[in-house]
């Protein structure tokens, strides 16, 4: 018989019951909640005359609507205003953990979480918010839900689900410098598409992997719903451990010792079986630019946006046809030569400290270039944004020309005041290039935060490995 | 959620893959505290030729001439066809509202992303997968004959095109149960609370740091 693999074991830990046709009720440990997608689930529960199950298990935050300038006056959007009001109220009435909007912890739900020890491994985690997949760097197992789902696993803490494939992706080898944890997953995605994990979960593994800080894991691990896979993870080590060490909400004294045996055996066993694996060489990545208006649109910094006439497949070609009308480019155009008009610096996929860290190095003594309209820089939460004001990034990026602001979603969906103009192109260090996501006619580059704040002194896409050097 | 037994009416295509979440309903209609009033914002990008904003009155604004769904033939329609990977992206329950609220009960295509397949499911619209060569002979058919209409069939998993052709799909039973009941999840769970605070007990001796703070 062979062994389990990550996901089998997080599975089978949290199994309530299973039936004949393979229906399972799912246990899950932590529930993070925002502003967007509960309101309807927490009135569901009202209606219902019910309360929530275990109400020490959720954590809530209000992030993707506030504003990212000054909010003591509060938010001027009324529609905006409400919805995160509605969350205090709900926090407030059920008894909620809530890091509210003034709160110096808040910050993006995917930032916070992790950096608040919140997440832990051999945890089931759970939120409204496809963006999930993030925790599952810690060797936890964690996906988005639906809002009738926030509603299940307030009433119940239990989802009910079937069993996902076991998918693989192995990464060995040493990345180039220049190179990063962003360029790895966008590599991964153009390889394996959009759809590539739909019906997985995903285990990244290999050297390079294991190689990455935990902030990069967490890069990975986001944008494994871009593949289509609603959770990814990868195996607790010392560099899991490490990071967790004395966080607010993670154990200490002798529980953390008797965590840390258990969480030693969250990794695939030596002969676990997966349904499929797909293997990259790191030494063999560049850095990645989208030219296209889904993650699998992705190209080389060194290559050129692809012609849709050597697409064999209809339906991609066409849709490859209207991604380049809608990005305004032409096949064949150096990827090099395409010249962003805005930088956005932020989102859950990478506003974490190591990600600011990265983007200040390229910036270093250099001015943003004449072409750019706008570059902001928006940390992940507010210890994001200490931390990094502590290091003096933030007068590195306002010397520079950057704008500072306060943390949140922010351009990465542009539900607050932040957003594209139609027409405008930006360099985005987030995970979604869709038509409208950054503004209404708004074209999105997803790139690495060091690629962005090359992009942002160049006025136009540059091989960061090269810049640094 | 409102039973599904048996839906016939019109089908309209959206012939483009990948079609995501933030298209079916913009971001900005994400503010709403309510589950309804999606529908005249589904996919408000593409429909309408001005920007929408919530609150605005969307019969005065200029609809798209161009975007298919806007073609007189297709008003009314009650099933959707897409291509692959339809519904990626952000896990918003409310682009099955706002599928919901225009009137469609069924969304055919060859593939879709997770949580908008199950979305689908938890609000009595049905999402069928059907073989690529299968959905592209639907969207043939759609194009070439005005009022194209299917009768989709639950309880017999099947479609019957106007012709009296018959397309079989699959759907897991668990699911087929709950949307032929229209049962909601939450009661079928909480007949098993007993079994739930079982396993918490259980899980809490484990792995008591889960419970410990927060
Ligand atoms: S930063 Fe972007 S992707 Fe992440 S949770 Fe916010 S809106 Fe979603």
């Amino acid at each position: 018989m062979s062994g389990k693999t990550l996901y089998d074991k997080l599975w089978d830990a949290h199994l309530v019951r299973q039936d004949k046709d393979g229906t399972a009720l799912i246990y899950i440990d932590r529930h993070l909640v925002h502003e967007v997608t509960s309101p309807q689930a927490f009135e569901g529960l009202r209606l219902a005359g019910r309360q929530p199950w275990r109400t020490r298990s959720i954590l809530a935050v209000p992030d993707h609507n506030v504003p990212t300038t000054d909010r003591t006056a509060g938010i001027a959007d009324p529609v905006s205003r409400l919805q995160v009001e509605t969350l205090d109220r709900n926090c407030a009435e059920y008894g909620i953990t809530e890091f509210t909007m003034l709160d110096p912890r808040q910050g993006i739900v995917h930032v916070i979480g992790p950096e608040q020890g919140a997440t832990l491994p051999g945890m089931t985690v759970v939120c409204g918010d496809s963006h999930t997949s993030t925790h599952g760097a810690f060797g936890a197992l964690a996906f988005g839900i639906g809002t009738s789902d926030v509603e299940h696993v307030l009433a119940t803490q239990c989802l009910i689900l079937k069993k996902t494939g076991n998918l693989q992706i192995r990464v060995e080898g040493t990345l180039t410098p220049g190179v990063s944890a962003k360029d790895m997953v966008l590599a991964i995605i153009g390889r394996i598409g959009t759809a590539g994990g739909t019906g997985y979960s995903i285990e990244f593994t290999g050297s390079a992997l294991q190689a990455l800080s935990m902030e990069g894991r967490m890069t990975v691990c986001n944008m494994a719903i871009e593949a289509g896979a609603r959770a990814g993870m990868v195996a607790v080590d010392d560099t899991t451990l490490e990071y967790l060490a004395g966080r607010p909400y993670a154990p200490s004294g002798e529980l953390w010792e008797r965590a840390v045996t258990a969480w030693s055996d969250l990794h695939s066993d030596a002969d676990a079986a997966f349904d499929s694996t797909v293997t990259l060489d790191a030494a063999q990545l560049a850095p990645q630019v989208t030219w296209g208006t889904s993650p699998e649109m992705v190209a080389d910094i060194n290559g050129v946006v692809p012609d849709p006439d050597d697409e064999p497949d209809s339906v991609r070609r066409d849709g490859m046809r209207r991604a380049l009308a809608y990005m305004d480019l032409q096949p064949g155009t150096p990827i090099s030569s395409i010249r962003p008009d805005h930088v956005f610096i932020g989102s859950c996929t990478n506003a974490r400290i190591e990600d600011l860290r990265a983007a200040a190095s390229a910036i270093r003594g250099r001015r943003v270039h004449a072409g750019i309209k706008q570059a902001l820089v928006v940390p992940g939460s507010g210890l994001v944004k200490q931390q990094a004001e502590a290091e003096g990034l933030h007068t590195l990026f306002t010397a520079a020309g950057f704008e500072w602001r306060e943390p949140g979603c922010s351009m990465c969906l542009a539900m607050n005041a932040d957003r594209l103009q139609p027409g405008d192109r930006c360099a985005s260090t987030s995970n979604r290039n869709f038509e409208g996501r950054q503004g209404q006619g708004g074209r999105t580059h997803l790139v690495s935060p060091v690629m962005a704040a090359v992009a942002a002194v160049k006025g136009h896409f540059a091989n960061a490995a090269e810049e640094l050097d | 959620m409102e039973k599904f037994d048996t839906v016939t009416g019109l089908a309209a295509p959206l012939d483009r893959p990948n079609v995501d979440t933030d298209a079916i309903i913009p971001k900005q209609f994400l503010k709403s505290i309510k589950r309804s009033g999606f529908g005249p914002n589904l996919f408000d990008e593409w429909r309408y030729l001005d920007h929408g904003e919530p609150g605005m009155d969307n019969s005065a604004r200029p609809l798209n001439p161009d975007f298919v769904l806007n073609q007189p033939r297709y008003r009314g329609a009650v099933i959707l066809l897409g291509r692959e990977n339809f519904g990626c992206g952000s896990s918003r329950e409310h682009a099955v509202w706002a599928l919901l609220d225009q009137g469609f009960r069924v969304v055919i295509a060859p593939s879709f992303a997770d949580i908008f397949f199950n979305n689908c499911l938890k609000n009595g619209v049905l999402p069928v997968v059907l073989p690529a060569d299968t959905v592209e002979a639907l969207f043939t058919a759609t194009a070439a004959t005005p009022g194209y209409a299917l009768t989709v069939d639950l309880q017999a998993q099947r479609i019957v095109t106007p012709d009296q052709g018959a397309i079989d799909f699959d759907i897991d039973p668990f699911r087929k149960d709950c949307l032929l009941r229209g049962l909601d999840d939450i009661g079928l769970t909480l007949q098993h609370a007993d079994a739930i605070r079982a396993f918490e007990d259980r899980h809490r001796e484990a792995a008591p740091w889960l419970f410990d703070k927060q």
